[in-house]
């Protein structure tokens, strides 16, 4: 069995992320690049599927500019098998990223994708869900544990109240949620092993995939920001302040 | 042309979430339709007849629909999606769940979390967890949209005296089952419906130690929410995190004890109206956010606080 994993490149979870004063975007200069960190939980469930001897290929696919073999190179450090870069200078929207997917996807019959729920840049949340709706795929959102079973996966997805679990036949779509596993780190030796594993590449044309994008970012501005507050010195006086200044209690 | 909300439902009651997104539709302007996609879900139906504002509500009654089975809610909703401008929901764990394959199903892109209507086609939402806000316009013919839980004022859920009409197409996809579900009964409120929310982090220690929060908590009426540091560290379960990959709140009152406020944790709360922060240190960026900061022991200061309420 196969099993392809989306991964997209984002900015560094740690980088405080400014806005530009022309509110054109986010300052991206200098700024450390990362795989997306639930996207990262998506690789170690692959690569634990293959350490199980439940899957026997693990294939990463990224969709953006070149510089995205380097998530693919981190993937493949982290035990992913062969990378595949669909390259493009389109900034492509969820959408575009599904169709590319689902392309992808006809190649190379994979019966699992695992991605994750959203990625920490545009907070969409949807890439996943539309690949499925794409292939007439069954999908496991929020993913909190997953079970292979034969010809079917069940997974515990995280939901509002609490947790719920549902069985998918196979070819399904898994997005992550933060509690499904801890991913490694990549060994040293493993990163140097990484350098050898195959990558291809391809356009959006090369797959028939059609990226442009219909939704268009007008302008990016900082949120609002919370007036300064003050220090109360005793619980009494916090009370007090909250009864009889804020009147919230 | 008109809009579509999918209700947020439990068969019996509407919840908070879809009001809010009524809200939101009722500013883009035009006809709101609700959906109430369940099974036995007559009452929820005619709940959804009382919403303020709304001018047909649509029950979709079937076992199929149960469980909010991604594949079968989108189904029913592209087959009824002609005619309409918009596709609305809220940002929930199920809106989240089936509204993107609605999307995809009708080849357009979806506009996630919006906070802001600027105009029929052009909405504002967060991205960067809440450190940068995007205005985006969409070009689609429909524009399919989440909407933020706490970015609305909610309508009112009387007043209202919809028609309503019975849905009968049925599609099971087949491809997913449900198996079972594990939900925490509580006896508080739910951290999105709740007016006063306190909330303990790391500090905490413990998941015994948030005893002394829920003591508070029922003197408030309040909702007991956690940071993913304490849901992480295993105090307590993952439907209590508040943050950017939690719940997203805005009570009256949020307490924050023993939380240091890092940026995920704020995304989700910093939109509260009251914020309140007890911890020992004095540094910690909860403060930066804080309406009024308390620098104690939380061991000390939250049962002084109890007794004092």
């Amino acid at each position: 069995m196969k099993v392809l994993v989306a991964a997209k490149r984002v900015v560094d979870y740690n980088v405080n992320v400014r806005v530009l004063s022309d509110e054109s975007g986010v300052d991206l200069n200098n700024v450390k690049m990362s795989v997306n960190p639930f996207d990262e939980i998506a690789i170690e469930e692959a690569v634990r599927l293959k350490e199980a001897g439940k899957a026997e290929e693990v294939i990463v696919v990224s969709v953006g500019s070149s510089a995205c073999q380097e998530q693919i190179r981190t993937a493949l450090a982290l035990g992913a098998d062969r990378g595949i870069l669909v390259e493009t200078d389109e900034d492509v929207q969820p959408l575009g990223i599904a169709k590319v997917l689902k392309a992808i996807m006809d190649k190379e019959q994979p019966e699992i994708v695992i991605t994750g729920k959203q990625a920490i840049d545009g907070d969409n949340s949807q890439t996943g869900q539309m690949l499925a709706a794409l292939g007439g795929y069954g999908q496991a959102t929020f993913a909190s544990e997953v079970e292979l079973g034969d010809g079917t996966v069940t997974v515990t997805r995280e939901i509002d109240g609490g947790l719920e679990t549902i069985t998918v036949k196979l070819p399904a779509v898994i997005t992550t949620d933060l509690r499904l596993n801890e991913p490694r780190y990549a060994s040293l030796p493993n990163i140097m092993k990484a350098k050898k594993k195959p990558i291809d590449t391809y356009s959006p044309a090369d797959l028939g995939v059609d990226v442009t994008p219909s939704i268009t970012t007008l302008k990016v501005s900082p949120p609002a920001e919370r007036q300064a507050g003050i220090t109360v010195e005793t619980v009494e006086e916090l009370v007090d302040k909250l009864k009889n200044e804020a009147k919230v209690i | 042309m008109g809009i579509l909300v999918i209700a947020d439902n439990d068969n019996e009651t509407i919840k908070t979430p879809t009001l809010v997104t009524v809200a939101a539709a009722l500013q883009i302007g035009g006809n709101v339709d609700v959906l109430v996609a369940g099974s036995g879900c007559g009452a929820a139906g005619e709940a959804a007849a009382k919403i303020g504002g709304v001018n047909k509500v649509l029950v979709a009654d079937n076992d199929t629909y149960r469980h909010d089975l991604a594949e079968n809610l989108a189904a029913l909703v592209v087959e009824l999606a002609a005619g309409y401008s918009h596709i609305m929901t809220s940002t929930t764990t199920s809106g989240k769940n089936f509204l993107p394959r609605v999307a995809a199903l009708l080849d357009v892109g979806q506009i996630s979390d919006i906070t802001a209507v600027v105009s029929e086609d052009t909405f504002e939402r967060p991205i960067y967890a809440g450190n940068a806000i995007a205005t985006v316009q969409s070009s689609d013919s429909v524009k399919v949209i989440t909407v933020r839980g706490t970015a609305f004022d909610p309508v009112s859920a009387d007043g209202g005296s919809a028609a309503v009409e019975n849905v009968g197409s049925v599609t099971d996809s087949g491809v997913s089952t449900w198996d079972r579900e594990q939900i925490v009964e509580r006896d508080r409120p739910e951290l999105t419906a709740a007016s006063v929310i306190i909330s303990g982090g790391r500090g905490m220690q413990n998941g015994d130690n948030f005893t002394l929060l829920e003591s508070v908590a029922d003197k408030l009426g309040a909702a007991v929410g956690a940071s993913r540091a304490a849901v992480d560290a295993g105090f307590v379960p993952n439907d209590m995190q508040v943050g950017q990959t939690g719940k997203i709140v805005a009570p009256e009152l949020y307490v924050a004890v023993g939380i240091s406020g890092a940026i995920q944790h704020l995304a989700g709360m910093k939109d509260s109206k009251v914020i309140v922060a007890i911890n020992k240190d004095e540094d910690a960026p909860i403060f930066q956010v804080a309406d009024y900061g308390l620098v104690a022991d939380l061991f000390k200061a939250v049962p002084e606080m109890d007794g004092l309420l």
